[in-house]
């Protein structure tokens, strides 16, 4: 585990998806998913990428899930593992796994959500071992 | 409508500096351009289309056609990252058969060592774009991303990082051809697998070269390629694909050239086993291995096994790809790698390649762009070209 924290850039909200980071600084997950077309989406949006409907909701994600894949920077000063991480809802999105040892990740690992804080902005979701 | 055999591939240029601290952009451009008109034995005063990325300085094409002195009927600016120039020679085509234009020029340049720019390990945050607040801070480069589409093609298939050496093995035989390539060097499986790890399982060997440089291409109708006093490279078809996360249904497997590949191959009337040389963008030798899948040169999930042996490597090999050093050892100029494949492929098709790399009988030829990420979105293009 690294002595030293990498520091994470401040995410910048926009009108279309305030609330995502709003629910983040609470600690909440949410993801986009469409009244029309019933699919969850990742990452959220007004109008939905599978029907283009604009009746697009938030939904709480429970927060569990499992590494699809990852791959740990090692030429950086603060090492740290990129992931895309595969939500109980059957999205995938883009995280960082963290609070583990970065030589232990394997693809199928289930992890949980961990907020964590950004320079400046809302925390941001990542992911550590369930 | 299709282009089959309605523009033909007159002149190319690939700019000979790899590390340009002397020149401007728009220099590297424009002494790009006047390689591929003279090349093909043509002049500035014959160009009425350009093309150009996202690498052109100010306003493109606009800034471009300014500082060149062209006189346009027809202007595109096509951006899909590092495949646009793939992408260009088929809208050249396109244009060329629809009558908008008759010479059709492409250029790229491009200064990232000069300029000392991180270009794979530095995450990029492109502003607006809406992705970014979801993926920048996380720290998503180059390198890291393309890495996660090889740990997945791993896990799924079972792909080896002695079988991805293989690739970068063949770019350094072929290399050491190349009097101009920035890694002339030979190495082996072993030299790459034990070169540093970048970002796991992608080593440092693994990885495409950080160049300066340029290049063009001159694309232009039947009537006038049958004028001039060069061998004749033929579009016969051509396909471009984006890829992207798909609403969050992500699947690093595969890449665009799933679909652009059977659109190229379709209209060419052609299919993998009658391509006698191959040009893959080989940003990461990760690339290389599934595009050669998606493309149809063997089964999903046995790239690792076609591209062992030395099976890439011009003369033993049955698949001879990248002659000149690919952007693995020779040159990557802009960080865009599409048009100098296109460069390649024509040299083959001419006969021009290294006579030590040169394939024998090279009557058809492919090159393939990918630019963006695997990891994230990127544009795929491909091209299939016939010397006749």
């Amino acid at each position: 585990m690294a002595g030293q924290e990498r520091k994470i850039p401040a995410p910048e909200a926009n009108p279309e998806t305030r609330p995502f980071w709003e629910a983040a600084a609470q600690g909440r997950l949410l993801i986009g998913k469409c009244k029309a077309c019933g699919k969850p989406h990742y990452y959220p949006r007004a109008l939905c990428p599978f029907c283009g409907s604009d009746a697009t909701e938030w939904v709480q994600s429970g927060g569990g899930g499992s590494v699809y894949s990852y791959s740990v920077m090692r030429r950086v000063p603060v090492p740290y593992a990129l992931a895309y991480v595969t939500l109980d809802e059957g999205v995938t999105m883009m995280t960082n796994i963290v609070d583990c040892d970065l030589d232990a990740i394997r693809i199928g690992q289930r992890v949980r959500v961990v907020f964590k804080p950004t320079e400046g902005g809302p925390p941001v979701p990542m992911f550590s071992p369930a | 409508m299709t282009i089959k055999g309605k523009a033909y591939i007159a002149g190319i240029f690939e700019h000979p500096t790899r590390k340009a601290d002397d020149k401007s952009l728009a220099q590297l451009h424009a002494e790009s351009a006047r390689g591929a008109l003279a090349d093909a034995g043509l002049t500035r005063e014959d160009v009425d289309g350009y093309f150009c990325a996202g690498d052109a300085p100010g306003l493109g094409g606009l800034s471009m056609a300014d500082y060149m002195g062209l006189k346009l009927r027809h202007i595109d600016t096509t951006e899909t990252g590092g495949s646009s120039y793939v992408i260009h020679v088929g809208h050249a085509a396109e244009a060329i058969a629809a009558g908008k234009c008759d010479v059709a020029l492409i250029t790229l340049a491009g200064r990232p060592r000069a300029e000392g720019m991180a270009t794979g390990t530095a995450p990029r945050n492109y502003g607006a774009a809406p992705d970014v607040a979801f993926e920048f801070p996380f720290g998503p480069t180059v390198v890291n991303q393309y890495a996660m589409a090889a740990m997945r093609h791993m896990h799924q298939y079972g792909t080896t990082s002695q079988q991805l050496a293989w690739i970068k093995v063949a770019a350094s035989q072929h290399a050491q051809h190349n009097p101009l390539a920035l890694l002339r060097e030979v190495v082996t499986v072993d030299e790459v697998v034990n070169s540093p790890m970048i970002s796991d399982p992608l080593h440092r060997l693994d990885c495409c070269v950080i160049t300066d440089g340029g290049g063009a291409i001159v694309v232009v109708k039947p009537e006038i390629a049958k004028r001039l006093n060069r061998p004749r490279v033929r579009v016969l078809g051509a396909g471009e694909a984006v890829k992207h996360q798909m609403g969050g249904q992500v699947d690093l497997t595969y890449t665009g050239a799933m679909w652009s590949g059977p659109r190229a191959f379709a209209e060419a009337g052609v299919t993998p086993a009658d391509v006698k040389y191959v040009s893959i963008y080989d940003s990461f030798t990760i690339t290389v291995l599934i595009t050669l899948e998606d493309l149809g040169f063997c089964a999903k999930g046995q790239g690792g096994k076609l591209v062992s042996d030395g099976n890439l490597i011009s003369g033993t090999g049955k698949l001879p790809f990248n002659t000149d050093g690919g952007g693995l050892c020779n040159n990557h100029p802009a960080n865009r790698g599409g048009l100098t494949k296109v460069v390649e492929a024509v040299r083959q098709l001419r006969g021009e390649a290294h006579p030590k790399v040169q394939v024998k009988n090279c009557n058809i030829a492919l090159a393939h762009g990918t630019g963006g990420s695997l990891g994230t979105r990127h544009g795929s293009a491909t091209l299939i070209m016939e010397r006749e």
